[in-house]
C-alpha cells in the first residue's frame, strides 16, 4: 500500500417508516402511479401549509436515543431554497442550525478492535419528487410520489479511513435502523441512501486534503467499491502532480469509476432561513422518557447477550444480529433445541443464508420457519438423523413447507438405524417413572438393571436391541 | 329598500322578517355592483353559484333550519383559494389558476350560511399600501375616485364602503385590512397572529399574515370573528385558544378602562387633520369614562425597517413555488429550464413583487443574513417586548390608523418608499402579532380617517367592545359615500 491515508465521512438519508408524509397526509407507499400520491400539499399549491407528522419525530428521537445523542428540546424546521422542477415549493423543509439530533456514536470492528464513528448530527427533512428525463422526448416528467417522504439524514464526522469500514458503518446503521423500526432498510427502493464524502492525505499530516462528495449511492458494496474508486482516483491526480477539485461526483459501478456530475449551477446560496410556517419543534422531557422505554433491545446489546448467554463466537453473533428479523428467527429455532445455540446459529448463517441468497429472499420470508428449523437441529443433535441427513431434509423443508419435518424425515428414509435418539428418550422416561429401581442402582445393587431393561424393552414399538437398551441405561445411571 | 349602510345583523333582521330574500338580495348588490364596476372593487363575480346558494339559503330559511347568517352576501379577498373559482392574487402568473380547493376562512363562512358574491381586487400578492399594484386595474376610493383605496385589502374596502356588500374578508401583513378600511370609512379587523387560520390564504409573509374582515362597524366584525377566528390543525400556527365570544360580549365594556397613547404615533409626518380626528375621538371615549396614560413604543419607529426585511424574506421564499411548473402562467418561449424560470417568473410577476422578492432574496444571501434577517429578527422581538410592556399600563392602546387620509391615485407608485410609510402605525402591530381595529372617526376635505385600536395579544373581545362602544356613540361608521347614495 502506499503513503495515503483517506479521510471518509457518510452523510446517510434514511427514509423513515411512516405511513404518511412528514409535512402532509398523503401516503408514502412505494411503486403507485406517478402523482397518484401527491396532494394538494405536496404538490404545493397556492395557500396551504405544512403540518408536522409526529411519527416522524419520534423516529428521529428513537435513533438519537440509539446512538447515545443528544436531543434537541428544541429544533427549528428550516427552508433550503433552490429551483428545481421536482421541489415543489422552490424549498427543502429542513433542519439547519437547530436539528433533533446531536453527536452520538456508531461502533464498527477494526481488526478485532473497536472503532467508534462519531455522529456530528441527524436531521429531520422531507424528500424531493423525481424528475424524469428519459421517459419523454423534448421534455421531463416530474413525478411527486416521493415529494414530502421523511427522510433523517445522518452525518457522520470523518472518522472512517478504508473503504471497507464504510461498509461496515452502513451496515450497522442498517442493523440499528431496521431494528428499531424506523426504517424498511430496503436498499433497492432508495430507503437508506448515501453521500460520501472523500479526500486523501499524506499519513500522519494534520491537515485535510480537498474532498469530493459522492452523491447517491444505494448498496453496501457500492458505498465500498465507489469510495474505493475515487481513492484510487484522487491518488492518481496527486501523484501525477495534478489537484483535486472540490466537486460532486458520481459512482459508475459498470465501469468502476467516479466522474463528476453534470449540470449543478457554481456554488449555491440556499438562503436557509427558519419556516415560519413550522414553530419550533418542542420536546417535553415525558415524550423523550416515553420513546426511551420504547427502545427495543439493540444490535450491540443483542450481540453482547449472544455472546455471553449463547456462548456463540462473535463472528457467529455479528451475522445473526445484523437484523433483528434474523435475531428473532434465531430465538425461535433456539426455543426448539435450547442446550445447542452454536448448531442452530451455524445452520441459519450458514445452510439457510445460502438457500435465502439463492432465493433473493430476505429471512423473514424464508420458507422453513424458525420452529421447523429447530426441530431439524434437535432431530440431529439427538441422533434421529445425520448432519448429512439434515441437509437432505433442509432441501426437503424448502421445497415442502407445508410437510412436518418428521414426515419428510419419515419419507425420504433418514431415521438412523441406530436410533439413539428415540431410546435415549425413551430410557430417561423409564428413568423418571421408576424411581425406586434407578436409586437401587446408584446404591450398588446390580440386578435392577434386568428390571429397568426389561420396563425399556415394553414401552418400545420398535424392536429393540437389549443390550444397546443396557449400555444406554448404564451410561444414563452412572452420569 | 337595502341602504348602502346596512349591517350584517341589519339584513339578517330583514331576511328573518322576509323583508327580502336571499336571492332578492343578491340580486340587488349584484345590480350595484356592475353599477360601480368604475371603482374595479371586484376581479371576479360568482354569481351563478351565489344565486344557487341564495336559493338554498331562503329554503333553509322557509324551513325553519338556518343559520341566522344564512343567505348573506359577503366578498373574499382573491388571496383566498375559493374551490372552482379563479383565484389569482391579483398577479397574471396566476391569472388562470382555479383552486381545487377552499381556504378554511371561506368554509368557515361558507358553513355558517354566508354567500360569495366574488372576489375582490388587491395589491399583487398582498404587496402595496394602495391597491393600484394590481395586474387587474387600480382600485378607486368610492369617496372621491381620484383617490386610492388603500390597500392590499382595497377591493374589500371599496366594495363594503360602497355598499356592494355588506362585509368581506382581507388579509393584513402590515396593514392591509386597518390602512383601506380607514381610507374607505369603514371598520377592519386584523386578528391576533394564530387566531384565523391561514391555511388556503395564498401567503406573502407567513409571520406577519393575518386574515380577518373588513365591515360596517365593529359588531359585525364580532360576528365574523366569531366564525372565523376557529384553531385549524391544518395551519400549525393556528392556536388553540378559545375566544370569549365576541358578538355576545360586545355590550358587556365596564367603564373605567385605560388607553395607552403612545407618542410615537402621533410625531412628524402625521396629517393634522388626521390628528385632531384622533386626538377627538380620545377625547369621546375620556368622556364615556376611559382614563387615558401616555405610553413610549420607541422601538415602533423601527418597525417599517425591520418590516422591509421580514416581509421580503419570507416572500422570496414564499413565491418561489409560482415557478411555471404545475400550474399558473409558464413562458411560452423559453428554450431550457432556467429561461423558462426567468421569463415566467419576469412576465407573470408586476414591478412591486419583483422588487420585493430581490430584496428578500438579498438579505436571506449568504454573508447579509445575520446583519439584516437575524438583526431585524431581534429588532421584531424588542417591539414586541415593547407592546407587552405597554399593556401592564393600559388596556388598549390608540392612535391613527394612518399618517393621512387617502392619497391621490398614482401619487406615490413611483416611489416605494414614501409607499410603505403609510404602514407606518401599523406594521408594528404585525411584528408584535397583536389584534388591532380602525374604525371610522372622522373626515378631512370629505375623506374618512381611521382612529386605531390595538388589543392585547388573543383579546380580541375586549378589542371589539371599545370599538363597538365607540360606534353606539357615533354614527361616522353610518356614513356613506355621496355619489354611492345617490
Amino acid at each position: 500500500m502506499s503513503d495515503w491515508e483517506s479521510v471518509i465521512g457518510l452523510e446517510v438519508h434514511i427514509q423513515l417508516a411512516t405511513r404518511s408524509k412528514i409535512f402532509s397526509g398523503a401516503s408514502t407507499s412505494f411503486g403507485a402511479d406517478p402523482n397518484a400520491q401527491a396532494c394538494l400539499i405536496d404538490v404545493a399549491l397556492p395557500g396551504v401549509l405544512p403540518v408536522c407528522n409526529i411519527e416522524a419525530v419520534r423516529m428521529a428521537v428513537k435513533f438519537g436515543l440509539a446512538v447515545g445523542a443528544s436531543i434537541n428540546r428544541k429544533s427549528v424546521f428550516a427552508r433550503k431554497n433552490y429551483f428545481y422542477p421536482d421541489l415543489p415549493k422552490g424549498y427543502q423543509i429542513s433542519q439547519y442550525e437547530l436539528p433533533i439530533v446531536v453527536g452520538g456514536q456508531i461502533e464498527i470492528q477494526v481488526n478485532g478492535a473497536k472503532l467508534p464513528i462519531r455522529l456530528t448530527r441527524a436531521h429531520l427533512e422531507e424528500d424531493a419528487g423525481k424528475s424524469l428525463h428519459e421517459e419523454f422526448s423534448a421534455a421531463t416528467g416530474v413525478d411527486l410520489n416521493r415529494a414530502g417522504t421523511p427522510l433523517l439524514e445522518i452525518v457522520s464526522e470523518p472518522d472512517i479511513r478504508m473503504p471497507g469500514q464504510a461498509g461496515d458503518y452502513m451496515r450497522k446503521l442498517h442493523a440499528l435502523v431496521t431494528t428499531l423500526e424506523i426504517c424498511d432498510g430496503n436498499m433497492q427502493e432508495g430507503s437508506m441512501r448515501c453521500d460520501a464524502n472523500v479526500s486523501i492525505r499524506k499519513k500522519g499530516d494534520p491537515e485535510l486534503g480537498t474532498r469530493t462528495e459522492l452523491k447517491n449511492i444505494n448498496s453496501f458494496r457500492f458505498v465500498e467499491k465507489g469510495i474505493e474508486a475515487e481513492i484510487q482516483r484522487q491518488i492518481e491526480v496527486l501523484e501525477s502532480g495534478g489537484t483535486i477539485v472540490q466537486e460532486t461526483r458520481q459512482y459508475d459501478a459498470q465501469k468502476n469509476l467516479t466522474r463528476p456530475m453534470r449540470g449543478k449551477e457554481d456554488a449555491q446560496d440556499y438562503r436557509y432561513f427558519p419556516d415560519p410556517d413550522l414553530p419550533p419543534l418542542v420536546l417535553s422531557e415525558e415524550f423523550i422518557d416515553a420513546l426511551r422505554s420504547e427502545l427495543p433491545e439493540l444490535p450491540d446489546q443483542k450481540l453482547q447477550r449472544f455472546m455471553q448467554d449463547y456462548g456463540l463466537s462473535e463472528a457467529d453473533c455479528k451475522q445473526i444480529v445484523q437484523s433483528s428479523a434474523t435475531a428473532d428467527y434465531f430465538e425461535t429455532a433456539l426455543a426448539e433445541v435450547p442446550a445447542q445455540p452454536k448448531i442452530v446459529a451455524n445452520w441459519i448463517n450458514v445452510e439457510l443464508a445460502s438457500y435465502l441468497n439463492r432465493n433473493n429472499l430476505k429471512i423473514e420470508d424464508s420458507r422453513i420457519s424458525p420452529k421447523s428449523l429447530g426441530q431439524l437441529v434437535h432431530c440431529i443433535t439427538s441422533g434421529v438423523i445425520s448432519g448429512n441427513s439434515g441437509k437432505l431434509l433442509l432441501e426437503a423443508m424448502w421445497k415442502q413447507p407445508e410437510t412436518t419435518v418428521n414426515e419428510l424425515i419419515d419419507q425420504l428414509g433418514l431415521k438412523q438405524s441406530t436410533d439413539t435418539g428415540q431410546l435415549t428418550e425413551l430410557v430417561d422416561r423409564v428413568l423418571d417413572e421408576n424411581p425406586g429401581p434407578a436409586e437401587q442402582y446408584r446404591q450398588g445393587n446390580q440386578k435392577v438393571l434386568g428390571f429397568l431393561v426389561g420396563q425399556v424393552l415394553k414401552a418400545s414399538t420398535d424392536k429393540l436391541d437389549p443390550k444397546a437398551v443396557s449400555t444406554m441405561l448404564r451410561s444414563r445411571l452412572d452420569a | 329598500m337595502i341602504p348602502a349602510n346596512c349591517e350584517v345583523t341589519e339584513i339578517s333582521a330583514l331576511l328573518e322578517a322576509k323583508s327580502i330574500s336571499s336571492v332578492e338580495l343578491c340580486e340587488l348588490l349584484m345590480q350595484r355592483i356592475r353599477e360601480h364596476q368604475h371603482l374595479n372593487a371586484f376581479v371576479t363575480l360568482t354569481e351563478e353559484e351565489a344565486l344557487e346558494q341564495a336559493r338554498l339559503a331562503d329554503q333553509r330559511r322557509a324551513n325553519g333550519n338556518h343559520s341566522p347568517w344564512a343567505g348573506i352576501p359577503l366578498a373574499h379577498k382573491d388571496i383566498f383559494c375559493t374551490r372552482g373559482t379563479r383565484t389569482t392574487c391579483a398577479s397574471r402568473i396566476l391569472d388562470n389558476f382555479v383552486s381545487p380547493y377552499d381556504a378554511t376562512v371561506v368554509s368557515l363562512l361558507k358553513d355558517a350560511g354566508l354567500i360569495s358574491l366574488g372576489k375582490t381586487n388587491m395589491d399583487e400578492f398582498a404587496m402595496g399600501s394602495s391597491s393600484e399594484h394590481s395586474c387587474f386595474a387600480p382600485v378607486k376610493n368610492p369617496w372621491n375616485t381620484a383617490r386610492v383605496a388603500g390597500g392590499s385589502s382595497g377591493g374589500s374596502a371599496a366594495a363594503v364602503a360602497a355598499g356592494l356588500v355588506p362585509a368581506a374578508t382581507g388579509t393584513d401583513t402590515g396593514g392591509s385590512i386597518r390602512q383601506p378600511a380607514a381610507f374607505c370609512g369603514i371598520t377592519g379587523l386584523k386578528p391576533s397572529y394564530g387566531r384565523v387560520s391561514r391555511f388556503g390564504m395564498i401567503a406573502f409573509a407567513s409571520s406577519l399574515d393575518q386574515g380577518g374582515v373588513l365591515t360596517r362597524s365593529a359588531r359585525d366584525a364580532a360576528l365574523l370573528m366569531d366564525i372565523i377566528g376557529t384553531f385549524d390543525p391544518r395551519d400549525s400556527t393556528s392556536l388553540d385558544i378559545p375566544s370569549a365570544g365576541s358578538f355576545e360580549q360586545l355590550d358587556r365594556l365596564n367603564d373605567g378602562f385605560t388607553i395607552g397613547i403612545p407618542e410615537e404615533f402621533f410625531g412628524p409626518g402625521l396629517d393634522n387633520e388626521v390628528a385632531s380626528a384622533v386626538q377627538d375621538a380620545l377625547s369621546k371615549y375620556e368622556a364615556m369614562g376611559a382614563k387615558l396614560v401616555d405610553i413610549k413604543l420607541p422601538g415602533s419607529e423601527a418597525a417599517i425597517a425591520c418590516y422591509y426585511v421580514i416581509a421580503p424574506a419570507e416572500a422570496s421564499s414564499n413565491l418561489s413555488r409560482f415557478d411555471g411548473v404545475r400550474y399558473g402562467h409558464r413562458s411560452e418561449d423559453a428554450s431550457d429550464l432556467q429561461e423558462m424560470y426567468k421569463k415566467t417568473r419576469t412576465e407573470g410577476f408586476g414591478a412591486e413583487v419583483r422588487r420585493r422578492i430581490m430584496i428578500g432574496t438579498y438579505v436571506l444571501s449568504h454573508g447579509y443574513y445575520d446583519a439584516y434577517y437575524v438583526k431585524a429578527q431581534q429588532v421584531r422581538r424588542l417591539i414586541s417586548d415593547e407592546f407587552q410592556q405597554a399593556f401592564e399600563k393600559c388596556d388598549v392602546i390608540m392612535g391613527p390608523t394612518t399618517p393621512t387620509p387617502a392619497f391621490e391615485l398614482g401619487s406615490k407608485t413611483d416611489d416605494p418608499v414614501l409607499m410603505y410609510l403609510n404602514d407606518v402605525y401599523t406594521a408594528p402591530i404585525n411584528l408584535a402579532g397583536l389584534p388591532a381595529i380602525s374604525i371610522p372617526a372622522g373626515f378631512a376635505n370629505g375623506l374618512p380617517i381611521g382612529l386605531q385600536i390595538i388589543g392585547k395579544y388573543m383579546d380580541e373581545s375586549f378589542l371589539l367592545k371599545v370599538a363597538h362602544r365607540f360606534q353606539t356613540e357615533t354614527d361616522y361608521h353610518k356614513q356613506t359615500p355621496k355619489e354611492i347614495l345617490s
